[in-house]
């Protein structure tokens, strides 16, 4: 409620005034649009005749005395404020009266005092002009004589000259020395034509010339400080000595300096190159002289190695460019050709034992190869480009940081190329490893061991490479400075590291192991379980470990793999091929070794003349122990694999069942012989049977890289007899071996009529090759091969 | 253009010897050999119409054996030798003959097929005990009327008198080694004069000077498996080929044994015979027990300038299909093409001595097939 009617209040003070803003015609915050309303009664165009009017043509009665008992009410507000306003304007204007009057008074009283004032003045003045009219002359005289003081004292400075200056040098105090005679120079040069003074002059510039001399000296001396040195190049110039010659010499001083820092690097990794030699060269002088502290403070390492080059040969450097700017460049503005020149002598000077000094850190980084451990070298690294990049600030127009970081990339690189090395070598010895494990497992008594072979050589490849990786992780830790250098750090973390080290490594694997391959003539070559074991092993790198290893390094390394890298896709594909080589090198090789235990019992034996058969030949239960043993390696490493199924005792109906039919049909055959049905049958029975081909490849299962060794073997089996002459019982016995084969070769393949094809064909080939063709009754044959 | 189709001839009996007729130079002959222990072997003289695509054969009886190798005089036509196996109950013994063919062609197209002529019996080459004859070998250029035969350890020389109808044993060498070496094959190198053969046992192949009767050079595990063929080049002459059990094909330059110069791998079993065309050296077959024959081109190791790129290009005619076949132009090593026909192991292969282009492969069902290189490869070589 009080709001609404200090609101009221407010509203009612605003249009008061308004109000009599009106009424003494200040309209000029009133917006025009208003006023021209002649309805509103506030307005400046009101007109009343027009305004009644209207009221009583649109309010009804009550609503038109509301509107008079408002109106009078109104006017009745307005009287009153008008009344007190005129009363406080009243008051003011007393007041105003008052004041005016007082001020009156005052105002009289100050003119008195100013008059008084402007007379004292006058009197002053009047007493001024008369002293300085009295002093007059005296001022003049005293000047003169002041003249005459000053000029004397210069010629007695000018007479005493030559002593003071040889007092100088004598004390050795040579900038006193030049500043005297800078001072004299211009006088004496002045009036030389005066005897007096040419004598002088000339004593001075014999001093001088000494001076000069003594100053070039101590130039030239190694000995002096390169403070001393800015000091004498300073007076030296002052002495107008030629400027670009003086660079030269101060060039060449520095020069001599920045040498022996460079040979004292260059004598460190001299010895850190023929470490051994240096030190037996130096041993007998040390017993000489009994020193051997030189022998801990002789080889540094790499750490030591920067700072021995950023404390001695770069902050010398930095001084000599600092002052030489500040003795040539900075001076030398009134010449501007000059300072070119000068600059352009500095670059290059600098330019050239820059160039030397990254040689020597590069060779010396080039012999940091041993260690493990790359902290010390990338701490090396880092101290050596942030001092760089203090340097380029020195000198304009150079970049020495990007060869600073050129020669860290480098190092990187060898970094990563030594790593690889390592990892190559890594891998050679897990291969020796299980080589020498392979040769000697019967020590152990263990022969389960390929799985666990397989797992021991993933897992220690996987360690190596990880190792590796956080070793080399260094090189991009959050407080290297160059590793946060985009050209640095992109080229070595895609370029270097993954495709180089990982990638690389990776292919080095496939291509190690592709080798066993190659070398399959050579006896004595890999043995076959670890040609096996290869062959799991880049399956398991086909199927998981690249894929892992490449995440794990675009992970650490913060690697794009968008970029234009090698495609982990592209190398599962090789992996996978090389797996696939590996075993079907495996199975020839297997196929080969039984195929020749085969070979040789088929030459050897005289077939036409042998006993009949009792037993299977030994040399049979020799390839089914050799195929066991096969199977049980492969079986630790490779799946079973898909068999065309068939259950075990009806194979071996099936397979009395072939044998009877076989023999009816060779019964036949070699009953009325006539040649053109027995091709013809072979090859109708070939026609219905798939063509074999025997060294194909194999897939990664058991059953399959089983039935290719098989399959070899079975083949040979029969080459071997189409080359003998059989007698009857040599046909019988070669039926007791295939049907002993039969009993325990299909087992272990894919389809068991390829075994039964095979050595079907065996026996047909027997039949064909033998004298006297007379087949062994089945039930005969069952029985030697059971008790056999 | 399609190739001609290749033409198969079928034979009763197994078999696996198979020669050109060496000395017949216009038409394209060949000699097969059968083998059956059961029936009477014969000598199948097939000669073949390259226009018509026709074989016609003769038949001779081999009444002594089965024959396992056969060789074609290289001088006179009407001469052959084999390698027989004589068997008896007890015994197999292997032994040469030299033969002579009863009738050519020419005078038999009347006789009737149901009776064959027999061979005619030159001589018998004479093994005194040197074991089972392997092979049995022509003088290369028929300069001298020598015969060298293999048998399983000893290499045996003889001079053949055809008037006299008389093999004498000039010389012979024994392979001393040890574990009873046997020699598989050998081939009589056709340079330096004809004085050199080489042989192959087990992985070894031997070089043999003829007039010393000693060897001159061992290529040792030559082969990872047993060494089943050697061929000379017919043109270079330090160049060999050999194939194995270890399914390759290597080539070699005599005068460094220890690395092959080349290794074919295209056959995925044992390769039982190599040969190099008498008139293309680049042109090589080999024929395997995976039923298969491969035709390769072996340009870089041919005496064909390697590398010679087609050097009549002001001939405008011929400037649109050099355009057309640019890829072709650099004649590459390859295989030319695989040959299927074969059901069975091919043992043998042997190019005709008288077309150049025309080549038979006989397997062990008894099948031969005769086929040509294909037109499009001799025409790149020809042109």
């Amino acid at each position: 409620m009080a709001d609404v009617e200090q609101e009221k209040d407010e509203g009612e003070r605003k249009k008061r005034h308004g109000m009599l803003k009106m009424y003494y015609g200040l309209e000029e915050d009133k917006p025009g649009a208003a006023t021209l309303d002649p309805c509103d009664i506030n307005g400046a165009h009101f007109k009343p005749d027009f305004y009644l009017s209207k009221l009583i043509r649109e309010k009804s009665l009550t609503e038109l005395m509301d509107k008079e008992a408002d109106m009078v009410s109104q006017i009745r507000s307005l009287d009153s404020d008008m009344q007190t306003l005129v009363y406080e304007n009243y008051n003011k204007f007393i007041s105003a009266t008052d004041t005016i009057r007082k001020m009156k008074n005052d105002f009289k009283k100050m003119e008195d005092e100013m008059d008084h004032l402007a007379s004292n003045m006058s009197a002053i003045t009047d007493f001024s002009a008369k002293i300085s009219v009295t002093l007059q002359d005296r001022r003049m005289q005293i000047t003169k004589l002041s003249g005459v003081h000053a000029l004397l004292k210069k010629l007695q400075f000018l007479f005493e000259l030559p002593a003071r200056l040889k007092k100088c040098i004598e004390m050795q105090a040579y900038s006193q020395a030049v500043r005297y005679y800078t001072k004299a120079q211009r006088v004496l040069h002045q009036y030389q034509h005066m005897p007096s003074f040419q004598g002088i002059n000339k004593d001075c510039t014999d001093i001088i010339t000494e001076l000069r001399q003594k100053l070039r000296n101590q130039f030239k001396d190694r000995e002096s400080t390169p403070k001393q040195l800015a000091e004498c190049v300073d007076l030296l110039l002052q002495l107008n000595d030629p400027a670009e010659e003086l660079c030269d010499e101060f060039l060449a001083h520095a020069c001599q300096k920045l040498n022996m820092d460079l040979a004292e690097l260059d004598r460190q990794i001299k010895l850190q190159m023929g470490e051994q030699v240096t030190l037996e060269s130096q041993r007998p002088s040390q017993a000489y002289l009994n020193t051997p502290m030189e022998e801990s403070a002789e080889i540094q390492d790499i750490l030591e190695f920067v700072d021995l080059g950023c404390n001695g040969f770069l902050s010398n450097i930095c001084l000599v460019i600092a002052s030489y700017n500040d003795m040539f460049l900075n001076k030398l503005q009134e010449d501007e050709n000059m300072d070119t020149i000068a600059l352009k002598k500095l670059v290059n000077f600098v330019n050239a034992l820059m160039e030397q000094y990254f040689a020597y850190v590069q060779r010396r980084v080039q012999l940091e190869k041993e260690t493990g451990d790359n902290t010390i070298l990338v701490r090396a690294l880092d101290r050596f480009h942030r001092r760089l990049q203090a340097m380029n600030k020195l000198l304009p127009d150079t970049d020495f940081s990007r060869a600073g970081t050129d020669i860290v990339s480098k190092a990187a690189k060898d970094r990563v190329v030594h790593y690889l090395d390592s990892l190559k070598q890594h891998f050679a010895d897990c291969l020796t490893d299980i080589r020498q494990n392979l040769a000697a497992p019967r020590l152990t008594g263990k022969q389960d061991g390929l799985n666990e072979l397989l797992s021991k050589i993933q897992s220690a490849c996987m360690d190596q490479i990880k190792s590796v990786l956080s070793n080399l992780q260094a090189f991009i830790a959050s407080d290297i400075t160059f590793a946060m250098k985009p050209y640095f750090r992109g080229p070595f973390c895609a370029s270097e590291v993954r495709e180089v080290l990982v990638v690389g490594y990776l292919k080095h694997v496939n291509s190690a192991c592709q080798e066993f391959c190659e070398g399959s003539g050579e006896k004595g070559s890999a043995p076959p379980s670890l040609i096996l074991i290869l062959s799991r092993l880049c399956l398991e790198f086909d199927s998981s470990t690249i894929s892992y290893l490449i995440s794990l390094t675009e992970e650490q390394f913060e690697v794009d793999p968008r970029n234009n890298l090698t495609q982990v896709s592209q190398l599962c594909t090789e992996a996978k091929a090389t797996s696939q080589t590996l075993l079907n090198h495996f199975v020839k090789v297997q196929g080969l070794a039984i195929s020749q235990m085969l070979r040789k019992s088929v030459e050897t034996r005289d077939w036409l003349n042998t006993i009949e058969p009792r037993n299977v030949r030994a040399v049979m239960k020799r390839v089914v122990e050799d195929i066991t043993s096969i199977d049980t390696q492969v079986g630790q490493l490779y799946e079973e694999g898909v068999r065309n199924e068939r259950s075990s005792d009806s194979s071996r109906r099936t397979h009395s069942h072939t044998a009877s039919s076989l023999q009816r049909k060779q019964g036949s055959q070699w009953n009325f012989t006539p040649s053109i049905d027995n091709s013809l049958m072979s090859n109708i029975q070939k026609l219905f049977s798939e063509k074999i081909e025997i060294f194909s490849a194999v897939e990664f299962s058991k059953v399959s890289v089983l039935t290719g060794i098989i399959k070899i073997s079975l083949k040979t089996f029969m080459e071997c007899v189409r080359l003998r002459t059989f007698g009857r019982y040599g046909l019988q016995q070669i039926q007791v071996d295939t049907h002993y084969l039969q009993l325990y070769l299909w087992r272990f393949v894919t389809d068991e009529n390829l075994v039964q094809v095979l050595l079907d064909e065996i026996v047909c080939s027997t039949v064909h090759r033998c004298l006297d063709p007379v087949l062994m009754e089945p039930s005969v044959i069952e029985l030697i091969c059971e008790r056999g | 253009m399609e190739d001609e189709a290749s033409v198969i001839y079928g034979l009763e009996f197994q078999a696996r010897a198979l020669s050109a007729q060496t000395a017949e130079s216009d038409q394209v002959r060949f000699f097969v050999g059968t083998q059956s222990l059961k029936a009477e072997n014969q000598v199948h003289h097939i000669d073949f119409d390259d226009e018509n695509n026709q074989i016609s054969k003769n038949v001779f009886l081999h009444r002594v054996g089965e024959i396992w190798h056969l060789s074609a005089s290289t001088v006179d036509k009407n001469l052959l030798a084999t390698c027989y196996n004589k068997t008896s109950e007890s015994k197999a013994e292997m032994c040469a003959a030299v033969w002579r063919l009863p009738s050519d062609f020419d005078t038999l197209q009347s006789e009737d097929h149901s009776s064959h002529q027999s061979l005619e019996l030159v001589c018998d080459l004479a093994a005194s005990d040197s074991g089972d004859m392997k092979s049995v070998l022509w003088h290369p250029t028929g300069d001298s009327s020598n015969m060298v035969g293999i048998a399983d350890s000893h290499i045996l020389v003889w001079e053949l008198e055809t008037s006299s109808a008389s093999a004498k044993l000039v010389s012979s060498a024994e392979l001393e080694a040890k574990g009873q070496p046997r020699l598989t094959c050998g081939q009589w190198n056709p340079h330096h004069n004809c004085t050199q053969i080489a042989t192959a046992n087990d992985t070894f192949i031997r070089g043999w000077d003829l007039r010393t009767m000693e060897q001159v050079y061992t290529i040792e595990n030559a082969h990872g498996q047993l060494v089943r063929d050697l061929d000379f080049n017919p043109n270079k002459q330090y160049y060999m080929v050999s194939c194995g059990d270890d399914c390759k094909v290597k080539f070699w330059d005599i005068r460094n044994v220890t690395e092959p110069l080349k290794v074919l791998a295209h056959h995925s079993h044992w390769v039982w015979s190599v040969k190099y065309n008498h008139f293309h050296d680049q042109l090589v077959l080999t024929s395997s027990s995976d039923s298969c024959v491969i035709l390769s081109n072996i340009v870089s190791l041919s005496s064909e300038p390697y590398g010679h790129l087609v050097d009549n290009e002001g001939d405008s005619d011929r400037e649109d299909m050099d355009a057309k076949d640019k890829d072709s132009v650099l004649p590459q090593d390859g295989v030319i093409a695989t040959y299927e026909e074969h059901e069975d192991s091919v043992y043998a292969v042997d190019w005709s001595s008288a077309d150049p282009w025309v080549f038979a492969s006989l397997s062990y069902d008894g099948r031969l097939v005769i086929n040509r290189v294909p037109r499009a490869e001799k025409y790149k070589i020809l042109l």
